[in-house]
């Protein structure tokens, strides 16, 4: 990309940076280029999740009609299909996020550094406690 | 250009959404986009959900879920356009619409939450 600015000034020694052009597909070549942003695009499902969590909350508020209306929503294979990708993303975007972890929260016990192992295991548990306590609340028939 | 700083800020929400999202949206998504739907789990009475959504702590909850998981996807959307797509050129026009996305979905939740009846 060429910038406008003058910053660069030539020298005899210096004569001119060198910056390739990047391909806008850069992050095909590599499987961890495009897990990176696979990881990135995972944020746009947890913006979905969001907006499908307002309308159900403004179906509740309008009625048991809206509510009803809203559920067939839900069945409609489109959405479902949306849904199945996004929980794809979603859950991809927590297993990333629990392995990267330990690299963000270097926790000392002891003057001991925690092993990672213990910090994604604990990680994990977290999530399958909270998983079943949100699971608890919602699920009763 | 972003002022440098915002940027800590940014990135605390970002991080905190992360966390959150990590945490509860996997299996939020999993019952009400295709567990309930599909039959798999009986869903849940309006009735139920309705005295859940009427406790003011439920709302709470559902308040910052949407508020860190918009903030999260804001920060983290602006540098996939950023980096991935490298549309540098329209980095304020990106910053104001992923931000302003951001707050208007904040705002959309506090405004449906807060009139919740």
């Amino acid at each position: 990309m060429s910038d406008a600015r003058p910053t660069t000034r030539y020298t005899e020694y210096h004569p001119r940076w060198y910056r390739p052009r990047v391909s806008t597909w850069w992050w095909l070549a590599r499987w961890p280029y495009l897990k990176f942003i696979l990881r990135e695009i995972s944020s746009v499902f947890v913006a979905w999740f969001v907006v499908v969590l307002l309308l159900q909350i403004r179906a509740l508020s309008r009625g048991p009609e809206a509510y009803a209306a809203f559920e067939r929503w839900l069945q409609n294979p489109l959405i479902v299909l949306l849904n199945l990708i996004t929980l794809f993303f979603v859950v991809f975007h927590a297993i990333t996020w629990f392995n990267l972890a330990p690299s963000a929260m270097a926790i000392r016990l002891r003057g001991k550094r925690v092993p990672d192992l213990v910090i994604v295991g604990t990680n994990y548990a977290a999530w399958a406690a909270v998983s079943v306590v949100v699971a608890w609340f919602l699920v009763r028939s | 250009m972003a002022k440098q700083s915002n940027e800590p800020v940014l990135w605390a929400l970002f991080s905190a959404g992360g966390v959150m999202a990590a945490f509860v949206i996997p299996v939020h998504l999993f019952l009400l986009g295709l567990a309930f739907p599909l039959g798999w789990i009986s869903a849940p009475s309006y009735e139920h959900l309705l005295a859940l959504v009427r406790l003011p702590i439920t709302r709470l909850y559902l308040f910052v879920l949407c508020f860190l998981a918009l903030f999260h996807w804001a920060h983290r959307f602006r540098y996939t356009l950023y980096d991935g797509l490298q549309i540098k050129h329209l980095n304020e026009l990106i910053f104001f619409c992923c931000y302003g996305g951001a707050i208007f979905g904040t705002a959309l939740a506090g405004y449906l939450l807060w009139n919740f009846r």
